[in-house]
């Protein structure tokens, strides 16, 4: 692991939501074309951490981040880097699917137009997100349809393939499959596999078989810390703290 | 016995909440009869369509003319005005107080836009004959300003209130998860009031421009009081106006009953209706449309 390419990268970063820490000091990186789970009880933070690293916490008040977030070496905050540069370099897929209330089409047109992407190679920009996503063969003969129309998992993997038409270098997912069915799942897993050659990608998820199924690295966060990280196999197979092996046998959570 | 006594008391409460109810209904229809007769009434003696396309309006004449449609384009020439005015002022206003403005600054500005519909008319219509008339007269070197640009600027402050707080709910009410999908791909916060909020937001904003044209096009002492009232065919914005509430507000008070007079201000009402009633069937007919794409 240790000479892997680190992508992305967060040192001591805290976070507050008003008075309350919900981050306290986190160290964590996550190497590039693999894929991280973040796992944990509920309100660990892990979709806070998340969250931290496309910026989302800039639109909400009373948020106080300390600490550095790095993409390869560019800090993410106050740096060169504008939040809307992160965030087209950092893509995110949504815990509930949240297609534009448009059509499929202009549902990824729009991340392509906002990113001034030249019009004529737009269609195939399109396609090929479509197709890289799986859902091409089940929307190509009507791309007018009202997104909203599509079933919950065909919606999400539209919302992967808006992330990944911009072709962004990181893919952060918050439990992109908690609302969805087991075959949906299955096919949303299957997919995550297939982008891991193009992208770093990083997941936060409840699901302990899916952590084992598709991430190369684990992390198991608790009350805002990072209890425990390493090879996702490790992690389950042979935890050395004692609250990550209690977590991971089911015995709380 | 004291069960039989309040059996009795929710009977008798059952029976008044329902004629109350009857009431309102009852009192609803007969205005609309009322309404409805005295405009059948008026149109046993002039054409429906000698009415509406008569370009002269003048009861006392010898013969006398019943033609509304100097009336008809002032309505709906201080009607435009104002929405010209009121629309991008109230939609600009709505964004800034849902998207822009913080906590204190809105706890400020909310408030201080609702107090605006609390002035009374004749406050606003006082304001248009004493500061607004003076001014465009100067502007424009006319020898007094109560026009219709007057009356449509004052419509656009009263109908402010009822635009910005209904637009501002449509706004607010957009799923965050909306936001947050176009701020993940890279938008900024123009783009996503642009391209996002506001088109998702668009029936609810149709709404509160719809609720602005009724109130524009029912209001009737601010534009009594800054529009002229001249009876002459309507020329364009600069020019006096007379618009369909005025008159009747006007003319009412001295015309004698059951007269063709009579009748015919009541056929104004009737098609001030129609008009608002249309107002409302197209307004609805837009958010039916964009409904579409919102159904989950």
């Amino acid at each position: 692991m240790s000479k892997t390419h680190i992508k992305l990268s967060a040192t001591a970063a805290k976070l507050w939501f008003g008075n309350k820490q919900v981050l306290k000091s986190v160290n964590v990186a996550f190497p590039q074309n693999k894929i991280t789970a973040l796992i944990g009880p509920s309100g660990c933070g892990k979709s806070t951490l998340l969250r931290c690293f496309n910026r989302m916490h800039d639109l909400s008040a009373d948020v106080m981040i300390e600490g550095d977030f790095l993409l390869e070496d560019q800090t993410l905050y106050n740096g060169k880097l504008s939040a809307t540069e992160v965030r087209r370099r950092i893509g995110m897929v949504f815990q509930q699917a949240n297609p534009f209330p448009k059509s499929i089409y202009d549902n990824i047109n729009y991340g392509l137009q906002i990113n001034n992407i030249p019009k004529d190679q737009r269609p195939g920009i399109i396609e090929n997100a479509l197709k890289e996503s799986y859902i091409w063969d089940e929307v190509k003969d009507d791309l007018q349809k009202p997104a909203t129309r599509l079933s919950g998992g065909q919606q999400q993997r539209l919302c992967i393939a808006r992330a990944v038409a911009l072709r962004p270098e990181v893919i952060l997912m918050d439990e992109p499959c908690s609302a969805l069915d087991p075959i949906s799942t299955a096919k949303i897993e299957e997919l995550i596999l297939r982008l891991k050659k193009d992208y770093t990608i990083v997941i936060v998820t409840h699901n302990m078989q899916q952590a084992q199924r598709i991430a190369d690295q684990t992390i198991f966060m608790y009350l805002g810390e990072i209890i425990e990280s390493g090879n996702t196999k490790q992690i389950f197979k042979k935890p050395v703290n004692e609250l990550t092996k209690n977590y991971v046998k089911g015995h709380f959570g | 016995m004291k069960l039989a006594l309040r059996e009795k008391t929710d009977q008798t409460a059952k029976l008044l909440f329902r004629m109350t109810g009857l009431m309102v209904i009852a009192i609803l229809a007969d205005i609309f009869f009322m309404l409805l007769w005295n405009t059948v009434a008026f149109f046993l003696k002039v054409k429906p369509w000698d009415f509406i396309s008569g370009t002269q309006w003048n009861p006392s004449g010898n013969p006398a003319n019943y033609g509304i449609l100097p009336l008809l384009v002032s309505t709906s020439l201080v009607t435009l005005g104002a929405m010209c005015i009121a629309i991008p002022l109230g939609i600009g206003t709505a964004s800034f107080l849902s998207d822009y403005a913080g906590r204190k600054l809105k706890s400020v500005l909310k408030p201080t836009i609702e107090m605006l519909a609390s002035i009374p008319s004749v406050a606003i219509g006082f304001l248009g004959i004493v500061v607004l008339g003076p001014g465009i007269a100067r502007i424009t070197g006319q020898s007094n300003g109560l026009n219709a640009l007057n009356g449509a600027a004052l419509l656009a402050i009263m109908s402010l209130p009822t635009i910005i707080t209904v637009a501002q709910d449509a706004l607010e009410g957009v799923p965050n998860a909306y936001k947050e999908a176009s701020y993940s791909v890279g938008a900024n916060r123009w783009q996503t009031l642009l391209q996002v909020t506001i088109p998702a937001a668009s029936p609810g904003i149709l709404a509160a421009v719809m609720l602005g044209v009724g109130r524009a096009m029912g209001e009737t002492m601010t534009v009594l009081m800054a529009t002229g009232n001249a009876s002459a065919f309507p020329k364009g914005f600069f020019h006096s106006v007379r618009t369909m509430t005025a008159t009747i507000a006007i003319e009412m008070g001295e015309v004698p009953y059951q007269t063709t007079h009579y009748y015919a201000l009541f056929a104004i009402a009737a098609v001030l209706f129609l008009m608002t009633l249309l107002v409302n069937i197209v307004g609805e007919h837009f958010v039916n449309k964009y409904r579409k794409y919102q159904a989950a």
